[in-house]
């Protein structure tokens, strides 16, 4: 039994079902820290007095720099298999783990340094949603990596057999990395900035 | 040509590309969209039984407080019901577990996970889900989630015990119970994300040659729209949770004002705001009750939509005639969608949010009810003039009518801030909101279960033990839920342990709770039949073909029951879903997979 249009697209949708599947996931997590920014937005219009300077803006515009970067080796990685050139698809998709690990470590380094001095979440409400958010965005980057070490490592032998599949995952994944991109770029002026 | 090729009654082991599978990925995890539906569906009615049984326990309390419950009341250990005797917090970890496990353990995977799955699919002449490994998942990550709900109920303080929809503060500083649910809640929500994907996906793209939007059955458009307030809704409630868990174990206070005094004792923890610098300001109770109406409320349609689809296909099947004003139940289903994630601030008049935003939301409020209205207007139109089969699924279908009119005609003055004021919090609301969901949802869910057994086992349940299961269901339910809306206009509170007697108000109404006990358990009852129906059925009910409601959608040109793949020949459809008794046909239904009239 074969599920129709897992790999070309269906005629009058213009769609294959797995980028469709992937934007209505993403219409969800919209809706997700849509919830956790309204949130935000509330919890500071309640509060008598809100923080500033408590966030390094020289650490977290180097995240945003090293996040937009791995967003074009995602693209990259991408449009590498499109030209049929798989050394390169594997260089770019490493790079783009690579980025998403060096950003986690810059986020050890910030978090540590607000743990250090006793300043968790419990410290105040600024923090409170800082760790919030935060942490879900950094979830998302640890599930995007585990995704790609798939592809880097057991899920690459699909390229043998189905390379047009292959690169149709290749996609999926590069949609997702750019929406986790896009929420950083949103948590960035609004955590640090504001 | 009155007998096309399709009409044979070959059994699916005939069927051709039947591959073999071991007992477990056959039964247990399987990917076949029909077992993963018969799982939901199985899953859910256990779910549905024990959240009843919870009430049945309950409303001996309610009828006889203070006295040990009989027969079982020993099993509870001393710290629930010490002597049989059921405490207080029990009594609230009762409540909050049955309206969770029928909500969301009970109904929404019977309605979506089972029928969506196991119809869906059928309908629109798929092989299957489009992503039938996500199935799977959704399946198994449900199933855990109703493992750690039940499994909360031997954590130190017991289960949830704040209701199921969890407010604070008093949800924050409750015993370990609520985190249990908020961990659970957390698992039913992923798992409903990954089906409604997946729904939304198949109907989209796995419809059948020729089968247009506008000749979907309207079970699949209930299905679709359900998908879509699942998708978007959820979210916010995930949200909502993992900011409740942070307050309960990560010490924030995002719900938690400032100030707050439990027990004589100043509660909140900022370490920050307990150094005498206001470094932001406290957190808000009011924020998770918008949160999670968000959600709450869209899932009020998540509950009704689908079972609003089943009566449809019920309906025009047995009254032999097509939905009257089909496609404006088409659009009226989609905007009550749309309109369902606008007006959720109306559990809320209380809460002082203030008279612009109650004027909002009660003015969205009133407007839902229009649509809501033209597709039961519909349904009642389609009964005109038809010489109507009494089967067993209709006698479910033709109750639903009339018990989804008497829910939503009295949730209007509930919608209206001034007259919510005097019925908030009262045993009105019960009364309302259970008539839509339980002999109006659950109806309709066994309406569906009686209408596709036999696309599902192959054999037909028993009409009579049926016809025993309805009239005796009918009867009770109306005598559990309708004496609620006298105690409620009398003033009656909800979750009141001692079923209200504290208050001298209520000492006229109290005599209520004993009719809504003895109703509530001869409704346990008449389940019974039921049960020996489904089970003794699957082995000895009487034997059918492909189609034998004689209906017009394409689920019953597939065998009885379908093999894995589905359908033996690639249906095509032809035609719009209800063409019953079309002039100058010779049979008075004319399938949607059949190439031409005869």
């Amino acid at each position: 039994m074969n599920i129709p249009y897992t790999v070309e697209a269906r005629p009058d949708t213009g769609l294959p079902n797995g980028k469709l599947g992937i934007w209505l996931f993403l219409a969800s997590e919209v809706m997700l820290f849509g919830a956790l920014f309204s949130t935000y937005i509330l919890l500071r219009v309640g509060a008598v007095e809100w923080p500033h300077g408590e966030l390094s803006v020289v650490l977290g515009t180097i995240n945003t720099i090293i996040l937009i970067g791995s967003s074009v080796t995602m693209v990259m990685a991408w449009a590498s298999l499109k030209m049929h050139n798989w050394g390169r698809h594997r260089l770019y998709l490493a790079l783009t783990f690579l980025l998403a690990l060096v950003f986690l470590v810059n986020k050890y380094f910030e978090y540590s340094e607000h743990l250090a001095k006793g300043e968790g979440p419990w410290h105040s409400t600024f923090l409170a949603i800082y760790f919030t958010l935060t942490g879900l965005h950094g979830l998302h980057i640890v599930g995007g990596m585990i995704v790609m070490a798939y592809f880097l490592g057991p899920g690459a032998k699909m390229w043998k057999t189905e390379p047009d599949r292959f690169a149709n995952r290749i996609e999926y994944t590069g949609l997702y990395w750019h929406f986790v991109d896009l929420v950083w770029i949103f948590l960035f002026p609004v955590l640090y900035l504001l | 040509m009155d007998q096309p090729t399709t009409h044979s009654t070959t059994r699916p082991h005939d069927a051709a590309h039947h591959e073999e599978l071991g007992f477990w990925r056959k039964y247990v995890f399987s990917l076949d969209h029909k077992v993963i539906g018969i799982q939901y569906a199985v899953t859910g009615l256990l779910f549905l039984l024990f959240g009843f049984t919870l009430m049945m326990i309950m409303r001996f309390q309610l009828a006889y407080p203070g006295r040990p419950i009989p027969f079982i009341g020993g099993w509870f250990g001393p710290d629930k019901a010490p002597g049989g005797i059921m405490l207080p917090e029990f009594y609230n970890q009762l409540g909050a577990m049955h309206g969770t496990i029928m909500v969301f353990l009970g109904v929404v995977p019977l309605a979506v996970g089972g029928f969506g799955n196991f119809v869906v699919p059928l309908q629109i002449g798929a092989p299957d889900m489009a992503f039938p490994k996500l199935n799977m998942m959704s399946y198994w990550v449900y199933f855990l989630g109703g493992v750690t709900m039940l499994a909360s109920f031997f954590l130190p303080g017991g289960a949830a015990q704040s209701g199921w929809t969890s407010y604070p503060p008093l949800s924050v500083i409750a015993p370990t119970g609520q985190t249990g649910w908020l961990v659970g809640m957390i698992f039913l929500i992923t798992s409903s994300l990954l089906g409604s994907v997946n729904f939304i996906v198949t109907i989209v793209q796995l419809r059948a040659k020729g089968l247009s939007y506008m000749r979907l059955p309207f079970f699949v458009w209930a299905q679709l729209v359900t998908a879509f307030l699942l998708l978007l809704a959820f979210p916010p409630l995930e949200a909502a949770g993992i900011l409740q868990l942070m307050d309960r174990l990560a010490g924030t206070s995002f719900f938690l004002p400032s100030g707050l005094v439990v027990t004589n004792q100043v509660l909140t923890g900022m370490t920050g705001t307990a150094a005498g610098a206001t470094r932001a300001g406290g957190g808000n109770p009011i924020l998770w009750q918008h949160l999670f109406w968000f959600l709450a409320h869209p899932e009020v349609y998540v509950l009704i939509l689908p079972a609003m689809g089943i009566v449809s296909e019920v309906i025009a099947n047995n009254t032999r005639k097509p939905l009257w004003g089909y496609r404006a139940m088409v659009y009226s289903i989609v905007f009550l969608g749309f309109m369902s994630f606008i007006v959720w601030a109306h559990h809320m008049f209380m809460t002082g949010m203030g008279t612009a935003m109650s004027a909002f939301f009660q003015t969205t409020t009133m407007i839902i009810s229009i649509p809501s209205v033209v597709i039961l207007t519909a349904l009642l139109l389609s009964l005109w003039g038809a010489s109507i089969r009494f089967t067993t699924p209709m006698l479910f279908a033709l109750a639903f009518l009339p018990m989804f009119g008497i829910g939503g005609l009295t949730g209007l003055p509930l919608g209206l801030a001034p007259a919510d004021i005097h019925l908030h919090d009262t045993y009105y609301v019960i009364g309302h909101f259970h008539y839509v969901v339980a002999p109006g949802t659950i109806f309709a869910l066994f309406a569906g279960i009686y209408y596709w057994f036999p696309k599902a086992t192959g054999r037909k349940m028993n009409d009579v033990l049926g016809a025993i299961h309805f009239w005796g269901s009918f009867i009770c339910i109306n005598l559990v839920f309708m004496p609620m809306f006298i105690q409620g206009l009398g003033g009656m509170n909800r979750r009141m342990y001692d079923g209200g007697m504290q208050y001298a108000h209520n000492a006229g109404l109290l005599k209520w709770n004993i009719v809504i006990g003895f109703a509530a358990w001869g409704l346990g009852l008449f389940q019974l039949p039921f049960i020996v129906n489904f089970f003794s059925s699957i082995k000895w009910g009487a034997l059918v073909d492909k189609n034998p409601w004689q209906a017009t959608t394409i689920e019953w040109s597939a065998p009885s029951p379908p093999g894995h793949g589905n359908f033996v020949v690639e249906p095509i459809a032809y035609r719009g879903p209800y063409e019953y008794s079309v002039p100058g046909s010779a049979k008075d239904f004319t399938p949607q997979f059949e190439p031409e009239r005869a």
